[in-house]
């Protein structure tokens, strides 16, 4: 017998599918699903993709492989008919107040309800009304939208290795909710939004600065100006029926011009900057031979991965602000005299392919008196929806060009969208400076592709760098684990948390599709290649303006105190430690807590803390001294952590904590 | 390190012990199951901060931790009552009244609205589905102690019971 399969009479060839639903796909039929991510595992759970096959009855087609001379049905009557009732019973317990949803237009549930012929709903809610998790900056949690398909679970776990939210309860009271229902932002979530993006409903979506933005554009004293991130150029086009990778720099300029906004700049100015200021960092550190590898910071996901897991690497992060803030501090420093607006008038806006950026541009690094570097995040999704309010016809404005000197660039600003492209851009300015011949052919394809993590060795002039590349914090985090074990040397690490780069961002428009995040990268390669420059050390504007403003020198003094920064360690969860000694609290006591933190957990904390709980009771000062476990002090590098009565014992033994006890003891006597 | 000398702390203990149970599983994060139940022996429901420590140590996403705990009917995350009563209400216990006992057994208690266990940690009042038991329908279990063919005055007995013994405690 032929290797075929009969799909509703036609006979399909098996290929190497994985499964009948891809085959039934590849055959032209559109079998419906909520719950099948080509990227994530097989899960089984919507019953959506059933489909009748001889001899073995109705079965799930995600869950079945192959086999040659198998008899499919796709669409049955009884197929139908469970299809329909099975999308009717999610909607009796839907919030389907669709028209002010921010996923309408992109909803699975409300496409498949109508695909499948689902014209009245029944049944009544039997779920009371939940509240709405508004606690992140970055993303908005609605459990009323959800259908538990688990999507969000296997991304946050499978793709970016974190696992904040999941599965609990059970049955009728199934929900998908952060550790201990808290709120998302007192877990462990990197705000990368990987979770919203394969959401088919709007139970997770991202959280919207719209009509902040429409009030300081309404309000005469503000002057607002824009930077836009090079991702949102090759993507903005697709929510106005343009394919992915179609550069629409020309019309976002326009656009925003007509919405309101009155400087219109760009992200790779300052990814530019960021360029040569990573790149003479980068060369510092090569000459005294210190925490390398060089790690890219440009990815607020991938800094606050590092900051939670990978305390010990975070001398490898660079210092650099990311370009969205870089582009914060130049603009509040140098726009206010150029614009001759006052400084508490001069908004920043960012647009950016990202739900991350906008927990970035709240930390309090990024603060000053003054108030946020950057006032305002908006997605790329956020600006279509701004075009579209202000009723503007995309594709018929008239392309006009972004102001100077900040909207001026190279193209190695442009690809820092795509994975690689930090890189890249880096070496184009290294390769000069290591003596490589000037004016030759700038591209470096070998950091270019879409395998998870790529490795490649640069010669120039006689000195071989070493470079890896990332995408997606699952494959950063086999990475960071390999260099921190030292079981692998590099010069420079680049990692993005999103699959693709900046261009398979969350703030993205909404694609399942694998294909579209690397369109979208070949749209900013090719962007590049029309352009006149292409390496950083060539952008003039960008020369000037260290002239004039940051003492004529990259990484100089003045180039440190605004565009550079440092992390910390930083806990996973906002919980309070438990006390393992005493029967209540007493605040008359002594404390001594010893940190049970993965890290200090790792390097003994236990029994350090075992012994303190003895040593106490056996010396019998349990009346004036309380022993606790507690979780993170912040500063896992340093770890095992403790205090006495507050003082931070770094790197401690329990013969260090006993001392500082006695010391403690003797002086409140 | 060897645990119980006398003057150790009740919290000293539970937590010596809960190292003890994650080090007997080898800190083998497919246990997590048998690792919560023995956890819960020994706290008598599964404290959030205990739940924490286990997932730090077994290397999982709190979010897991709690995902299973909150799965199975046996653990709780509230603290329960130090005595127990478990009312069977399976089909054959339904038929037969197990429902007035429950509702009596609440009462007796002083049960509030909407919850289990009596403000003091004394007692919790819960349903479970079918013991098995069915030929002694109406069953109650009491702290493991299986109590067949019960009426909601035989029921309320067992809580008087209880009460004086922890009077002359």
């Amino acid at each position: 017998m032929e290797n075929t399969v009969l799909i509703d009479g036609l006979s399909v060839p098996i290929n190497g599918e994985r499964n009948l639903l891809e085959l039934c796909r590849k055959a032209g039929i559109e079998i419906p699903t909520f719950c099948y991510h080509s990227d994530l595992s097989v899960y089984g759970a919507c019953r959506l993709c059933l489909v009748d096959i001889e001899g073995m009855g109705i079965q799930t087609s995600c869950t079945t492989a192959p086999r040659a001379g198998m008899v499919v049905k796709t669409a049955t009557e009884e197929i139908r008919e469970m299809r329909r009732i099975t999308v009717e019973l999610l909607l009796a317990n839907h919030d389907y107040n669709c028209p002010t949803c921010s996923k309408s237009a992109t909803c699975k549930l409300q496409a498949l309800a109508r695909r499948l012929g689902v014209s009245e709903v029944r049944f009544k809610s039997t779920q009371p009304t939940q509240p709405i998790d508004r606690s992140a900056p970055s993303i908005e949690r609605n459990p009323n939208r959800c259908v538990l398909c688990g999507d969000c679970v296997r991304a946050c776990a499978e793709i970016q290795g974190i696992g904040a939210i999941d599965f609990a309860y059970r049955g009728a009271n199934s929900a998908v909710l952060p550790a201990f229902g808290k709120d998302l932002n007192d877990v462990e979530c990197v705000h990368c939004g990987k979770c919203a993006a394969v959401c088919p409903t709007g139970a997770l979506v991202p959280r919207s600065e719209v009509e902040d933005v429409w009030k300081v554009i309404d309000n005469p004293e503000k002057v607002v100006v824009a930077q836009i991130a090079p991702a949102v150029r090759v993507a903005i086009g697709e929510c106005f029926g343009k394919a992915p990778g179609t550069v629409a720099t020309g019309q976002i300029a326009a656009a925003m011009r007509r919405i309101g906004f009155d400087k219109i700049f760009d992200s790779s100015f300052t990814a530019d900057m960021t360029v040569l200021e990573e790149s003479e960092e980068f060369m510092a550190r090569k000459a005294k031979g210190e925490n390398l590898p060089i790690m890219t910071s440009c990815c607020p996901a991938w800094v606050k991965f590092t900051e939670q897991y990978f305390p010990e690497l975070l001398p490898n992060l660079s210092s650099c602000k990311s370009p969205q803030q870089m582009f914060g501090s130049v603009a509040k420093k140098i726009l206010p005299e150029m614009l001759k607006v006052k400084p508490e008038n001069l908004v920043v806006v960012a647009v950016m392919p990202c739900t991350a950026k906008k927990f970035e541009a709240r930390r309090p690094e990024f603060k000053t008196e003054a108030g946020p570097d950057v006032d305002f995040v908006l997605t790329t999704q956020e600006l279509a929806r701004m075009i579209e309010e202000k009723g503007l016809a995309f594709d018929k404005l008239e392309p006009e060009s972004l102001d100077m000197p900040l909207g001026f660039k190279t193209g190695a600003g442009v690809i820092f969208g795509a994975t690689g492209g930090v890189s890249e851009a880096v070496l184009r300015y290294a390769a000069e400076k290591l003596g490589g011949p000037r004016g030759q052919e700038v591209e470096f394809r070998e950091m270019r592709g879409q395998e998870g993590v790529r490795e490649a060795e640069i010669t120039v002039n006689g000195t071989t760098l070493k470079m890896a590349i990332a995408h997606g914090l699952g494959n950063a985090r086999k990475l960071a684990e390999k260099i921190r074990d030292g079981k692998a040397q590099y010069d420079i690490v680049e990692v993005m948390a999103c699959p693709g780069g900046c261009v398979g961002g969350a703030g993205q428009p909404i694609s399942t599709e694998q294909y579209v995040a690397a369109t979208r990268a070949k749209g900013l390669y090719d962007a590049d290649r029309t352009m006149q420059l292409h390496a950083s050390q060539d952008n003039h504007k960008l020369a000037e303006c260290y002239k004039e403003h940051f003492g004529d020198k990259v990484g100089g003094h003045e180039a440190h105190e605004y565009l550079h920064t440092e992390y910390q360690s930083r806990r996973r969860m906002t919980q309070h430690g438990f006390d393992i000694s005493s029967a209540e609290d007493d605040s008359d006591k002594l404390t001594v807590k010893v940190c049970v933190g993965t890290n200090c957990y790792l390097k003994g904390s236990q029994d350090i803390l075992r012994r303190m709980a003895h040593h106490v009771q056996e010396s019998g000062l349990q009346d004036r001294v309380q022993v606790a476990a507690t979780f993170c002090f912040e500063k896992c590098g340093t770890s095992p952590n403790a205090s006495v009565n507050g003082e931070l014992i770094e790197a401690c033994s329990f013969e260090k904590i006993k001392a500082a006890l006695d010391a403690a003891l003797a002086a409140a006597k | 390190m060897a645990a119980a000398a006398s003057n150790v702390s009740e919290k000293t203990r539970k937590f010596e012990k809960v190292c003890e149970i994650l080090d007997q599983y080898g800190h083998d994060s497919s246990k997590l199951i048998p690792i919560l139940q023995a956890v819960q022996e020994e706290y008598r429901y599964l404290p959030e901060e205990v739940l924490n420590f286990v997932a730090t140590s077994l290397a999982l996403p709190p979010a897991r931790v709690f995902g299973v705990a909150t799965f199975f009917a046996h653990f709780t995350l509230q603290p329960k009552g130090k005595h127990i009563f478990r009312l069977c209400d399976g089909t054959a216990c339904h038929v037969r009244g197990s429902i007035p006992i429950y509702d009596a057994l609440r009462k007796k208690v002083g049960l509030a609205a909407g919850k289990a266990t009596t403000d003091d940690l004394m007692f919790t009042v819960e349903t479970v589905s079918c013991l098995g038991a069915c030929g002694l329908a109406p069953a109650v279990v009491l702290n493991d102690e299986v109590h067949g063919l019960m009426t909601p005055d035989s029921a309320c007995a067992l809580v008087d019971e209880i009460l004086t013994k922890e009077a002359q405690a």
